[in-house]
């Protein structure tokens, strides 16, 4: 049969957030990439919530920035509205989150995608993924899969032969949509949904699970009534996203969100159709996320709570359609209808778009080496929805990493694995892969052990020298983060060592804050402790001050208020990194470590960490069982 | 989470028991500064840093600087010519339990932690000291050694303490749970609503009392239960709770349980002849008639797990039968005395047909058969006699790691102090919020040791149970 076959280095299936990050990656370090989707319209779809950021999720969209990645710089070009959230709490909780021109954002990258070289965009169901036996390359070679990716086909049967496949591919694998009664075996939005993938894949042994989603309804703009409702304003002085892009860039007209509320008729209404919903009925089998719960299980669940919260935002400039956060649900459309008309400001409201809820195929990702590998198929790689997480930024920061290590592995380099000390990123990887998780995975900043290091505001200094040395940051920007990290060290320095004398003047200046007068000479650094005091009123009395960037004043004052707290964690990352160094041979039989217990035998066995620590993150692996294995390996050492 | 620490490390070398001599085992980069802050020598001096490797030393064991006291030997190696290859030191006290436990705890409150099971093994090997073949042997005594102590761990901490501990647990873990949801989701939670911050000061104060007041409970020994773990199995009506009053008015002496608090297992503490016996019935077990008809043998099995000695009360008026068999089923293996109860009525069952019955189960361990009657009180001699014979020859045995459990839990509930102290400073300095939530988690962290529970996804767990979060 004539066929057509193409040579390529990378395919990545789905061009969503996280296969626009994965193919932009691989293109970028110089690999012909080619990206499937089921329509080049829909690259870098919004399906669901018209943000980008929120609180954790606007550090990992730092994260990839610093490392190199597009989504911060994308969301900057078309946002709306922009917030800082969590202003009035510690550095380590302030969240970045932005109301995006949902069409604006999906064209602009698009448009980036379209500009990059080395990256064919294809619009393609791809159905089949074709392997060989792996061979190993040599006697050291401890990689135990049994199989290696050679490429992809496609529904019209055309073969791309690769090197490495990344799976991107959301919530389409054997899509369906439910909305009540009505069942469409569609992706979101409407949109194809892919349904031979999944059979490929079952085939090569991985195993897929089903996860559900939903989203709420959009409203016509015009049949809203805003004064009903609370405005919600942007912040003053925007903040932007990417650390490439110029703050004065972003200081837009901005646009309003608005704030409702449901009350006991909405929950009457839902609680008398909870027999026609989807999910009470049993219809839907996938697990849903705890963090998204529809507007039914608000009102089944927290049935004690008279009111929920309702946000009404725009999804673009250039249409009148408007989100309902926090109303997503599957119930029927007349229910729908009657249900949204019952919150104040939403009683005329037209329906553009129903709400739904999507059930999918996704991986249990423990199938994945933190490098998001197959462990069982070589140059396989997957991230995003496929991987049982949600939200486009969880999404785009797997993307970006399974993008990395395709390329790494290619080109013959270590692969790239942030640590919980590390990343955000690397809390929602190693929670993936080694965790058992049995709802769609949504990042939070109590998730991370040591946050008070991995702030938004200091990702760069955190990951610009990783992005660099991958080859996705510019030797210009890296040395940009290396002169501010300079200018953050002499300041410290200087502030330490400038003290401040017991005069009159100095006193009087304390009292005039409501500050404790000195009793000896006190550094300006410990000054700076006081809750009270803070960089900017201490000008004032230091004299020795040069006007320094306010990115860098912020690191400044943050290392020294919160020094106790950081080098208390610092301390703690010490710790953790001597179990993460420690690795494990990918080949290790832990039958022949006899003195395990049994369940942690078995657990290791089915998920080969990586490392001792991750090891020891497994649930049901305790600590003597860890204490055996560092004999064993020093055994196995010898 | 698991880390591998680099401090020092103390335990208790020799069996802690009334006589001889007691060794007290210091390993670690700081085991000679914390025993010389304890240790002077014949002159009263503080020398121990300039003796040189592989000397003993006599001289004493101060507490406060200068109040005596033990008289004691003190070996001192240097690394690496120990036997964990780190610097060592012995204390050679004066044996007895008191002596012992007090020593280690000066040396626990100088700067060592005990040391975890199997670690001076564990140290020895890694640092290369125990050949490689011994690979195996190593392996296996970690396994052993923490298997033991985690059962061993939960099993001695009184069931009022463990409810305590639970509740303040699960009272934390709300908190934090709270102000995380609120970080997490800033338009829906407000912690600034009135007053929060003095109420979140006030709990944790509150918090702090109780568990201090667990610290002098623990410093008295109070929390954990001495004795040995003994479990009363029977048909209805064979006499199980005759024996039990027999047993407790036998002696009077009660050791009651912390008033006031839910008791999920009903447990005396009973002294026969000095030796300590902690009997236990499960509640369920005792309100219901019939423990294995009704209860189920798997419940009777769970009581007996930990079990060092069984007492099987039978009735001997009553032909044996299946239900029987299901008790020996679940008796197998363990330090067993049979009595044959009702002895004052026409007796069925004999002691001859009796252990003829039992012979084919090559796995009972039955000591002694003793004819009683509740009743009339007789056999009771007979039976505490067989009782103390069975502790003297071995076959049951006090344990040392109740002091050392007693000494962990300290350690752990010392460290919840800790972090809600440093919770409290916070809130006093006005830190934000997400400050607090750290030392909060440390605490809850360092209670759930105590019980014997991790951490795992509590906290999420908890916020997704009780906050309606997200849009």
């Amino acid at each position: 049969m004539l066929q057509n076959r193409v040579q390529t280095d990378v395919c990545v299936v789905g061009a969503g957030h996280a296969g626009c990050e994965a193919a932009l990656a691989c293109a970028r370090l110089g690999l012909d990439t080619v990206i499937f989707t089921v329509s080049v319209d829909s690259i870098a779809l919004m399906p669901c919530n018209p943000n980008v950021g929120g609180t954790s999720k606007g550090h990992l969209v730092r994260e990839i920035d610093a490392l190199g990645g597009e989504m911060g710089k994308n969301i900057d070009k078309t946002f709306i509205q922009s917030k800082m959230l969590n202003r009035s709490k510690g550095p380590a909780v302030h969240s970045l989150r932005a109301q995006a021109d949902k069409a604006e954002y999906s064209r602009q990258m698009r448009k980036v995608l379209e500009q990059q070289e080395h990256l064919t965009i294809k619009q393609a169901e791809v159905c089949e993924l074709l392997t060989q036996p792996y061979e190993k390359s040599s006697e050291s070679d401890d990689c135990i899969a049994a199989k290696r990716v050679v490429g992809v086909k496609t529904y019209t049967g055309a073969v791309y032969e690769c090197k490495a496949v990344v799976l991107c591919t959301g919530t389409y694998l054997k899509a369906r949509c439910l909305c009540g009664e009505a069942i469409t075996y569609t992706g979101p939005n409407g949109l194809q949904a892919a349904n031979h993938l999944s059979d490929s894949l079952k085939s090569l042994g991985v195993e897929l699970r089903r996860f559900k989603t939903g989203t709420p309804a959009r409203m016509d703009g015009r049949t809203i009534d805003y004064s009903k409702m609370e405005e919600q304003f942007g912040d003053e002085r925007v903040i932007p996203f990417s650390f490439s892009t110029d703050p004065e860039d972003v200081q837009i007209d901005q646009v309003s969100c608005w704030l409702t509320y449901t009350n006991e008729k909405t929950h009457e209404i839902i609680r008398a159709n909870l027999d026609r919903s989807p999910i009470y009925a049993g219809i839907i089998e996938g697990t849903g996320p705890r963090y998204c719960p529809s507007i039914e299980d608000k009102v089944v669940k927290f049935a004690d709570k008279d009111r929920h919260q309702v946000f009404i935002e725009p999804e673009g400039l250039h249409t009148n359609e408007m989100y309902v956060g926090g109303m997503s649900s599957s119930l029927p459309e007349d229910v729908q209808v009657a249900m949204y008309r019952t919150v104040p400001g939403l009683e005329n409201c037209k329906i553009v778009r129903n709400a739904y809820a999507i059930e999918y195929d996704c991986i249990d990702p423990r199938q994945l080496y933190p490098s998001l590998e197959f462990k069982e198929i070589r140059g396989l790689f997957s991230g995003g929805q496929f991987n049982g997480s949600s939200g486009y930024e969880e999404a785009a920061a797997q993307g970006l990493i399974a993008g990395v290590n395709a390329a790494m592995m290619i080109l013959g380099k270590e692969a790239v694995i942030l640590d919980r000390s590390q990343a955000y990123i690397g809390v929602l990887i190693d929670d993936l892969v080694t965790k058992e998780n049995l709802e769609p995975y949504r990042m939070m900043t109590s998730r991370a052990e040591y946050r008070l290091l991995l702030r938004q505001d200091n990702a760069d200094l955190r990951l610009r020298e990783i992005g660099y040395k991958v080859g996705l940051v510019s030797q210009e920007a890296y040395e940009a983060t290396l002169h501010k990290r300079e200018l953050i060290r002499r300041e410290i320095e200087r502030l330490k060592h400038t003290v401040i004398g017991a005069a009159k003047e100095n006193q009087s200046f304390l009292a005039s804050h409501g500050s404790a007068e000195l009793k000896t000479g006190t550094s300006l650094a410990e000054l700076m402790c006081r809750p009270e005091l803070s960089y900017e009123i201490l000008g004032e009395i230091d004299e020795g001050r040069i006007p320094l960037p306010a990115d860098v004043i912020e690191q400044v004052e943050i290392e020294i208020k919160y020094e106790g707290y950081i080098a208390r964690q610092l301390r703690q990352v010490e710790q953790f990194k001597k179990m993460e160094r420690k690795s494990i041979p990918a080949d290790l039989d832990y039958n022949d470590v006899s003195s395990l217990r049994l369940e942690a035998r078995q657990k290791l066995i089915a998920y080969h960490p990586v490392s001792v620590g991750q090891a020891s993150r497994i649930s049901g692996v305790s600590p003597a069982d860890i204490s055996v294995l560092l004999v064993y390996l020093e055994h196995y050492k010898k | 989470m698991y880390s591998e620490k680099r401090d020092t490390i103390a335990a208790v070398a020799t069996a802690i028991s009334d006589s001889g001599i007691g060794i007290i085992r210091v390993s670690g980069d700081d085991a000679i500064e914390i025993v010389d802050e304890i240790y002077r020598n014949a002159k009263g001096e503080k020398a121990l840093k300039k003796y040189d490797t592989h000397t003993i030393h006599y001289g004493f064991i101060v507490e406060d600087k200068d109040a005596l006291i033990d008289e004691v030997m003190v070996s001192v190696m240097k690394a690496p010519k120990s036997y964990t290859t780190e610097d060592t030191v012995e204390i050679n006290c004066h044996g007895g339990i008191l002596m012992v436990r007090k020593i280690l705890d000066l040396v626990i409150k100088a700067g060592a932690r005990i040391a975890e099971p199997g670690e001076f093994t564990k140290r020895a090997f890694l640092n290369g000291r125990i050949d490689l073949s011994k690979a195996e042997a190593v392996m296996d005594i970690i396994h052993a050694k923490n298997e033991f102590a985690l059962r061993s761990s939960v099993r001695q901490l009184k069931g009022s303490v463990s409810h305590i501990v639970k509740e303040l647990r699960e009272d934390i873990i709300h908190e934090i749970a709270f102000i995380e949801a609120a970080l997490d989701d800033p338009e829906h939670f407000d912690l600034e609503a009135d007053g929060y911050h003095e109420l979140l000061l006030e709990k944790i104060r509150q918090t702090d009392r109780q568990v201090q007041g667990l610290i002098d409970s623990a410093e008295d020994g109070k929390i954990l239960s001495e004795g040995i773990h003994t479990v009363i199995v029977g048909k209805p009506n064979a006499g199980k709770s005759s024996l039990l009053n027999v047993l407790v008015g036998e002696e009077r002496a009660i050791v009651t349980d912390i008033a006031g608090t839910t008791r999920d297992i009903l447990e005396e503490t009973v002294s026969i002849g000095g030796i300590m016996f902690r009997i236990f019935d499960t509640a369920g077990i005792r309100s219901t008639n019939d423990v294995v008809e009704k209860i189920g043998v798997d419940r009777a099995k769970k009581a007996v797990e930990d079990a060092e000695l069984v007492l099987y009360i039978m009735d001997s008026s009553v032909p044996f039968d299946e239900n029987d068999e299901k008790i020996l089923d679940v008796i197998d293996g363990k330090n067993t005395i049979i009595l044959l109860n009702k002895s004052d009525l026409s007796s069925v069952v004999s002691e001859e047909n009796l252990r003829s019955l039992l012979s084919d189960r090559k796995n009972l361990r039955v000591t002694e058969i003793i004819r009683t009657s509740m009743k009339d009180r007789f056999g009771i001699e007979l039976f505490l006699e067989a009782v103390k014979e069975m502790f003297f020859h071995g076959d049951i045995s006090y344990h040392d790691e109740v002091y050392i459990t007693n000494a962990r839990h300290k350690e752990a509930l010392q460290d919840v102090h800790e972090s809600l102290v440093q919770v409290e400073k916070s809130i006093e300095d006005q830190m934000p919020e997400d400050f607090y939530t750290i030392d909060m988690m440390s605490a809850y962290a360092s209670l759930g040791k105590i019980i014997g529970e991790e951490v795992g996804e509590d906290l999420i767990n908890e916020i997704f149970g009780k906050f309606c979060m997200g849009k």
